[in-house]
C-alpha cells in the first residue's frame, strides 16, 4: 500500500484511469448499436492499451499501438462503415433476446476461465534477465534473431495489401450492378 | 490515503487481458453485421497481446520476444483488417447489405 500523494500513487491513480479507460472503450465498441460508435469505443481502447503498454516497460509498443490501431486499423474500419453505410438500427428478430443472452454467457464463461486459470497458476519469474528490453536490444533482436520472420511479416503485409485492392476494385462487367 | 500498488503484478494484466478476450467473444457473437463481428475480432487480438507483454514483462528471460512478437501480432492485424474489410466492401456491392442474416445464398 502506497500513499496517494508520492509520484508512485499518483502512478497508480493514472494506471486505474488507463484501465478505465480500456475497459470503457470495450464496453462502447461491443454495445453500441450504432457501428461508428463502436469504431470510437475501439479507438478509445486502444488509447488504453497503449498506456497499459506504457507501464509494461514498452514504450515502443505503445507508440506502434497508437500509430497502427489507433492511427491506421480504426481509420480503415471507419471507411469501410462510410463505404458500405450499414443499417443503423437494430431490426426486430425474434432470436434477439436469446442470441444476446447465449453470446453474454459465451462471453463471461471465457472471462471466468482464463481468470481462474491465471489465478491458479503458480507463475515462476525467469531468474535474470538476459537484457532490459529497451528500443535498442529490441532492434538488434529484430536485424538479428527474428529478421527471417521480419521479412516475412513485410511479405504477407504486401499480399494482403494487394489483395485487398484486387478485391476491392469493381470486376470487369460486374461493376456496374447498382440496385 | 492509500492504494494498492496495482500495476506492478501480474495478476492484473492477465485479468484485463481475459476481460478482453472475453468482451471480444461476447461481440463476435451477439453482432450482426460483418464489420461489428470484425470489431470483436480486434478485441480478441489486443487481449492476446496484452497477455504476451504481461508475460514479457513479468515472466520472460529476454524482455524482447515478447514485445517482437506483439509488433507482429500488430502486423497480422493491420493485414487482416485489410482483407477483411475489402471483402466486407465485396459483399455488399454484391448484397447491398453487410449484416450475416442476408448473405445467406449457400444456405440452400
Amino acid at each position: 500500500m502506497v500513499s496517494v500523494y508520492t509520484a508512485e500513487g499518483l502512478s497508480e491513480l493514472v494506471f486505474l484511469a488507463v484501465i478505465g479507460v480500456t475497459v470503457l472503450g470495450a464496453v462502447i465498441a461491443t454495445n453500441s448499436v450504432r457501428l461508428i460508435r463502436a469504431v470510437t469505443g475501439l479507438a478509445l481502447c486502444f488509447i488504453g492499451v497503449a498506456g497499459i503498454y506504457y507501464y509494461l516497460n514498452s514504450p515502443f509498443v505503445a507508440m506502434m499501438e497508437m500509430l497502427i490501431y489507433v492511427g491506421a486499423v480504426c481509420v480503415t474500419i471507419a471507411f469501410a462503415i462510410m463505404l458500405a453505410d450499414p443499417d443503423p438500427g437494430e431490426r426486430p428478430g425474434g432470436s434477439g433476446l436469446l442470441a444476446g443472452g447465449a453470446s453474454f454467457l459465451v462471453g463471461v464463461l471465457f472471462f471466468w476461465g482464463l481468470t481462474a486459470l491465471a489465478a491458479m497458476t503458480p507463475w515462476a519469474a525467469a531468474p535474470a534477465k538476459l537484457n532490459n528490453g529497451s528500443m535498442l536490444e529490441i532492434g538488434t533482436s529484430l536485424l538479428t534473431t527474428y529478421s527471417m520472420v521480419f521479412e516475412l511479416i513485410s511479405v504477407v503485409l504486401l499480399v494482403a495489401i494487394i489483395g485487398a485492392l484486387v478485391l476491392g476494385r469493381p470486376g470487369r462487367g460486374l461493376g456496374g450492378r447498382e440496385s | 490515503m492509500t492504494i494498492m500498488s496495482l500495476s506492478n503484478s501480474l495478476d492484473i494484466y492477465l485479468i484485463l487481458g481475459a476481460l478482453m478476450f472475453g468482451m471480444g467473444m461476447y461481440g463476435m457473437v451477439q453482432r450482426r453485421t460483418l464489420i461489428g463481428m470484425l470489431i470483436a475480432a480486434e478485441l480478441v487480438l489486443c487481449g492476446a497481446s496484452i497477455n504476451f507483454m504481461a508475460f514479457n514483462r513479468f515472466l520472460a528471460p529476454d524482455p524482447t520476444v515478447g514485445q517482437i512478437f506483439t509488433l507482429f501480432i500488430m502486423g497480422i492485424a493491420a493485414a487482416e483488417a485489410a482483407i477483411a474489410l475489402s471483402i466486407i466492401i465485396a459483399v455488399y456491392r454484391n448484397y447491398r447489405s453487410v449484416e450475416t442474416e442476408d448473405v445467406v445464398e449457400l444456405k440452400g
